[in-house]
């Protein structure tokens, strides 16, 4: 009957095996190959005369797969309407309510799972296996985690509420695993929202949206506009959106969090990697090698936290090498629904030119370019798996991320240098370490600046642990109860006096002025026994040490009467800079710190602060003119918050998950690092502390801006610093005008994040400038906050922006 | 089943003859043996992609499951083998499948017959005599069999008895107490002696994966009994509670890998034990495809040691000739 077995059976070749296309035709054919958009529960077609539509195709082949519509400045405002109009009744929904829809959106991900797998790979390059046995699986996995947040929203989350309508753009890697990680906690929360897919990968949120209008969802909770760049563009400048949730490139989140600044919307950003891969001399390698195709060869190396830079222990560096190779000869590479390949087609013709010119360039700049033997699909858009040798931290495809089949491999020679190899990048997305000591592994994982930390393995996902970035790699997270804070907001902000402005309610005419040049005010204070007053004009803080300011100015401090009852220095951007690096020094002896010992140093400071407790209720009557009531309870509250924070100290645990793996997932807050924060004027003495104690607390090294017109209260903290066991460095103070300084720090690319308070436009300024290093943010967009308050005034709010959550992945088993 | 017939004087000893393809074994590296490391959860992990990587379908799962008929250890080991038993064994292993069934798959030239039949001591004249003619070798579990507990002039006496009533492979057990109490020296020494004891029968070494606890000692056992002179490795008795898994066999594989990367010397691998259907099959071909390469589907470097596979493998051939499911009872019983 059959030649061809007698054969296959002498060279033990593998065939194809392709998966059937039928059922997305079909689907695509019912809509008569064009989509428009969904909005408010209906197909839209578009506002545009005639309608404008783009082609998405299928990567493996080249071929047309459909017409999209272009969403116009029009449709997106439709779509915010919708999700607006929907908000009311969707908030007001019972958790439980929240939790069934999410359910079946779940269970309907899992009824139409081929669906799914066969378009995405259709639409998107990657195989069939991946679609099949990781995309979609993990869409219905954070469906249903997040069902479960629904449900346990009120107990969970005391206190908080649904940001509003959110804003969505997500890219083309995962286009429905992207759209999951966005959706499902959105709508957990409360939310509705308005996604913008890619436009190379739209179908698999078109088809999504049939399974929304199969659950019964109600009409305008979730709307879908497709289109390129301008489309999200439209969607981030929306007046009407409270939020936007972006994943796609550094570039992009950068002129996002531009276009927001100022605007009060909430962002998070998952941005690009270049994220490191570390073998260490005691690791599996066998498992290393498949740990890099794991890393690098997953969905053609298009993974925000590829690991792409392979850094090896020089010992082993030379057979890991060999073993990478000869591994490479069997990955297989060809029609991504063909059930037995490795690899698929790269996305778009524009990324497959990226990646081929930054390898070209990588070669120029002396590469050694290792693939392997076999050859690519000629048609459609491939790129064969690729190893640079030869290749130092200075080369430029080991600094950006080609978002590619490309690793590079570098080698070092100890621990210690394989972390600063590791952390010498702009990103900070995820890491991958390979050993088989648990000393060196737990070691190594936290001093690694990366949101998600893989030991022995990689490329790990899961809807209960936390995905998202450090440094450029963006803020927030996805995933886990750390993910949750990103979709809500304190409901006292929404309450009434919750938008009340900024500003303090005492001292009219005091303050800082500008002394000019003129005549030189009299010395405040008098002297003793006929003789004159010793000068008590305050230096900066920095380094542990008084420092005359750079500028070597002063302003004039103004109390209540209007008298001069001081000076302070004017701080300069030398002085910021000097500062920085005081805390960059203070950080290295601070982070180290046992949590109890944090503690141990705050209730000093607490105890200092209360044996001169007089002495402050005394300045704060003159400078800004309350009452000496009020300033005592101002100290008093200001005595307490330290001891809330020395309390948070070794309290403010981590998590770890249970991620469905034989493994641990430690969710770790890890400090920022040096810390930036512009003080409010509101209650010059609680409001600095409430500040500076939850960053200290955490671990983070500090350059606070004191209140504008009243620094005097700051600088008299400098003795109680002093005589509290702070190290040096740890808090730096420079005094000066808010409006030169703050722009200094939020543009200083060593700062990792910046707290803001103030004026609204002040805020906008700081979120403006701030997209440099992509430094957190957070602004008080010109409300009123409540110092004395437990609700406003401290707690875990402040701590959670006073860290960064790192997932650490430990799978065990001996 | 494919044999060299160039054969040239035995280094390991002086009354040996061998194969030259043989793996002569290597002094005991112990360096080398306690540098390994396995990741057992990454282990797993790429056990468990192995099946959904690759795909074998239609005509080349039809192909893939004859080849895996030819690599079959068809295995009766039980207490109440009798000669009738093991004479209709043998017959099956002449013709493992229904003649009308490889006529239509296009392989009846091909003569397909099973890799070797394996049975106890006491059976083995039974089988060289049923087997005549047929090249089919006959594989004797020896050593004390399954415990391999008994003395050791006793175990060594047993494979020369074997090998002189006939059986061309010998598959011993090791003393796992060697490997779990780390006396590596031990067991090399027990390893070489039954190598030596067989002579020119090939020496299969049983390491009992399911007693040795982790899957580094797996690893390290694998080498120890390779660089002692092993022709194959084999996962298990089938009589342990945990036989043939495929993180144990991947990680045999890797071992065979790097001693033949080191050494030039080829080894085979034998899982027993638990295998039963035609899919677990075809997955441990993907292994060793995916690990060591093609020469590795070959019955001369990789053997199932299996009692119950077979029958699997005829109802999804005839299925694939048919088109419709088969049943048991249309096919000869083995």
């Amino acid at each position: 009957m059959n030649q061809k077995i007698a054969e296959i059976f002498e060279t033990m070749e593998y065939g194809s095996a392709p998966e059937s296309t039928e059922r997305v035709v079909e689907w695509l054919e019912a809509h008569g190959g064009t989509f428009g958009h969904f909005i408010g529960g209906a197909w839209f077609e578009g506002s545009s005369e005639p309608p404008q539509l783009f082609e998405t195709h299928n990567p493996s082949t080249g071929e047309t797969i459909a017409k999209l519509t272009q969403g116009s400045d029009a449709d997106v405002g439709r779509a915010v309407q919708a999700a607006r109009d929907a908000l009311p009744g969707w908030r007001a929904l019972d958790g439980h309510a929240r939790a069934r829809y999410l359910y079946a959106l779940g269970r309907g991900i899992q009824k139409r799972g081929r669906l799914f797998a066969v378009l995405e790979s259709m639409d998107n390059g990657k195989p069939i296996r991946e679609s099949r046995d990781l995309d979609i699986p993990l869409v219905a996995r954070h469906f249903y985690h997040h069902a479960g947040w629904a449900q346990l929203m009120e107990e969970e989350l005391p206190g908080y509420g649904p940001v509003g309508v959110v804003g969505q753009i997500i890219p083309w890697n995962f286009p429905l695993l992207m759209l999951s990680w966005k959706i499902a906690p959105a709508l957990a929360m409360g939310n509705t929202l308005v996604l913008k897919p890619a436009e190379f990968t739209s179908l698999t949120a078109l088809l999504f949206t049939e399974l929304c209008q199969d659950v019964g969802l109600p009409p305008g909770v979730v709307n879908v506009v497709t289109g390129d760049g301008d489309t999200g563009a439209a969607l981030v400048a929306h007046p009407g959106v409270d939020k936007i949730a972006f994943t796609g490139s550094t570039d992009v989140g950068r002129i996002i969090r531009g276009a927001t600044a100022g605007t009060g919307k909430k962002l998070t950003l998952e941005l690009g990697g270049k994220s490191p891969f570390l073998v260490y001399d005691d690791a599996d390698l066998d498992s290393v090698v498949e740990g890099v195709v794991d890393a690098i060869w997953f969905n053609q190396g298009q993974v925000c936290c590829a690991g792409s830079r392979l850094l090896v222990q020089e010992s082993v560096a030379e057979v890991l090498e060999r073993k990478l190779r000869a591994r490479m000869e069997t990955l297989r590479m060809g029609d991504p629904l063909d059930k037995g390949i490795d690899m698929g087609a790269i996305v778009a013709p524009v990324q497959l030119d990226r990646i081929s010119s930054l390898v070209e360039q990588g070669k120029e700049e002396g590469a050694r370019i290792w693939q392997p033997s076999w050859s690519a699909p000629r048609e459609g858009w491939f790129y064969p798996p690729t190893l640079c040798t030869n290749v130092a931290p200075s080369s430029t495809i080991a600094q950006v991320e080609i978002f590619g089949p490309v690793v590079v491999m570098m080698t070092f020679r100890t621990p210690a240098e394989s972390v600063t190899l590791a952390n010498d990048t702009r990103y900070g997305l995820a890491a991958s370490l390979w050993t088989e000591s648990v000393n060196l592994a737990l070691d190594i994982a936290p001093k690694l600046k990366a949101g998600t930390v893989w030991v022995n393995c990689t490329n790990l996902f899961d809807a209960a642990a936390g995905f998202g970035g450090y440094r450029e790699s963006g803020y927030g997270r996805e995933g886990g109860k750390e993910g949750l804070w990103n979709y809500t907001k304190p409901l006292w902000q929404s309450e009434k006096g919750g938008d009340r402005p900024y500003g303090p309610k005492h001292g009219k005419d005091t303050g800082v002025v500008d002394p000019g040049v003129g005549a030189t005010p009299a010395a405040p204070g008098s002297g003793r026994d006929g003789m004159p007053p010793i000068d008590r004009t305050p230096k900066l803080y920095i380094g542990g040490k008084q420092a005359r300011p750079d500028g070597n100015y002063s302003l004039l401090v103004r109390g209540r009467d209007g008298d001069i009852v001081g000076e302070v220095p004017r701080g300069n951007r030398k002085d910021v800079r000097n500062a920085v690096e005081a805390a960059h020094k203070g950080s290295k002896a601070w982070t180290p710190r046992t949590a109890h010992n944090r503690a141990q140093i705050l209730y000093y400071l607490a105890e200092n602060l209360s044996l001169r407790a007089d002495e402050f209720v005394s300045r704060l009557v003159q400078v800004t003119g309350m009452k000496t009531k009020e300033a005592k309870a101002e100290v008093e509250a200001s005595i307490r918050r330290l001891f809330s924070y020395a309390a948070w100290a070794d309290k403010y645990d981590g998590r770890v998950h249970h991620t469905p793996f034989r493994n641990v997932t430690l969710a770790m807050p890890e400090p920022i690092g040096v810390m930036a924060v512009i003080c409010p004027d509101e209650a010059p003495l609680l409001g600095f502390l409430s500040l500076v104690a939850p960053l200290v607390a955490m671990g983070n090294a500090v350059v606070a801006i004191p209140s504008e017109r009243w620094p005097l209260l700051a600088t008299d903290l400098y003795q109680v610093f002093e005589t509290s066991d702070v190290p040096a460095g740890v808090v730096n103070i420079v005094t000066g005008l808010h409006s030169e300084l703050a722009p200094v720090l939020a543009a200083h690319d060593d700062v990792g994040g910046i707290w803001h308070w103030g004026s609204a436009e002040a805020g906008a300024e700081v979120e403006r400038l701030s997209t440099g290093n992509m430094k957190r943010t957070w602004v008080s967009d010109g409300r009123h906050r409540d110092w004395w308050g437990a609700t406003q005034g401290e707690g875990e709010e402040f701590l959670r922006e006073a860290t960064q959550v790192k997932n650490i992945w430990v799978p065990y088993g001996e | 089943m494919v044999r060299t017939d160039t054969q040239e004087s035995g280094t390991l000893t002086d009354h040996a003859t061998e194969d030259v393809s043989r793996n002569p074994g290597t002094p005991l590296e112990l360096d080398w043996v306690r540098r390994v490391r396995v990741n057992r959860s990454a282990v797993e992990r790429r056990a468990g992609t192995l099946g959904t990587r690759r795909s074998v379908k239609k005509d080349h799962q039809a192909a893939w499951l004859l080849k895996a008929i030819t690599c079959m250890d068809l295995t009766t080991l039980a207490g109440d083998d009798t000669p009738g038993r093991v004479r209709r064994l043998c017959a099956k292993a002449r013709q493992p499948v229904r003649r009308d069934l490889l006529e239509a798959l296009g392989v009846a030239h091909l003569d397909l017959t099973v890799g070797a039949v394996c049975v106890y001591h006491t059976m083995v004249e039974t089988a060289v005599d049923a087997l005549l003619g047929s090249g089919i070798p006959v594989a004797a579990v020896s050593t004390g069999f399954p415990a391999g507990l008994s003395p050791l002039q006793q175990r060594v006496a047993e494979i020369r008895a074997s090998v002189a009533a006939g059986a061309a492979e010998i598959d011993i057990v090791i003393t796992r107490a060697h490997v779990l109490t780390d006396q590596w020296e031990q067991l090399y020494e027990e390893v070489r002696t039954f190598r030596e004891a067989c002579g020119e029968a090939h020496l299969k070494t049983i390491l009992a994966t399911g007693e040795l606890g982790t899957l580094r000692n797996v690893y390290r056992a694998s080498l120890v009994c390779m660089m002692a002179g092993a022709d194959f490795i084999k996962t298990s008795t089938g009589k342990e509670s945990v036989n043939a898994t495929l993180p144990v066999g991947l990680t045999m594989a890797r071992a065979i890998r790097e001693y033949g990367e080191r050494t030039g010397h080829q080894v085979g691998l034998k899982p027993a034990g638990g295998i039963r259907t035609a899919k677990d099959a075809l997955l441990w071909l993907i292994l060793m495809k995916e690990e060591l390469g093609n020469a590795w589907l070959e019955p001369n470097l990789f053997r199932y040691g299996a009692s119950s596979l077979l029958g699997d493998i005829e109802r999804q051939l005839e299925h694939h000739v048919t088109g419709r499911y088969s049943a048991a009872y249309r096919h000869p019983l083995a």
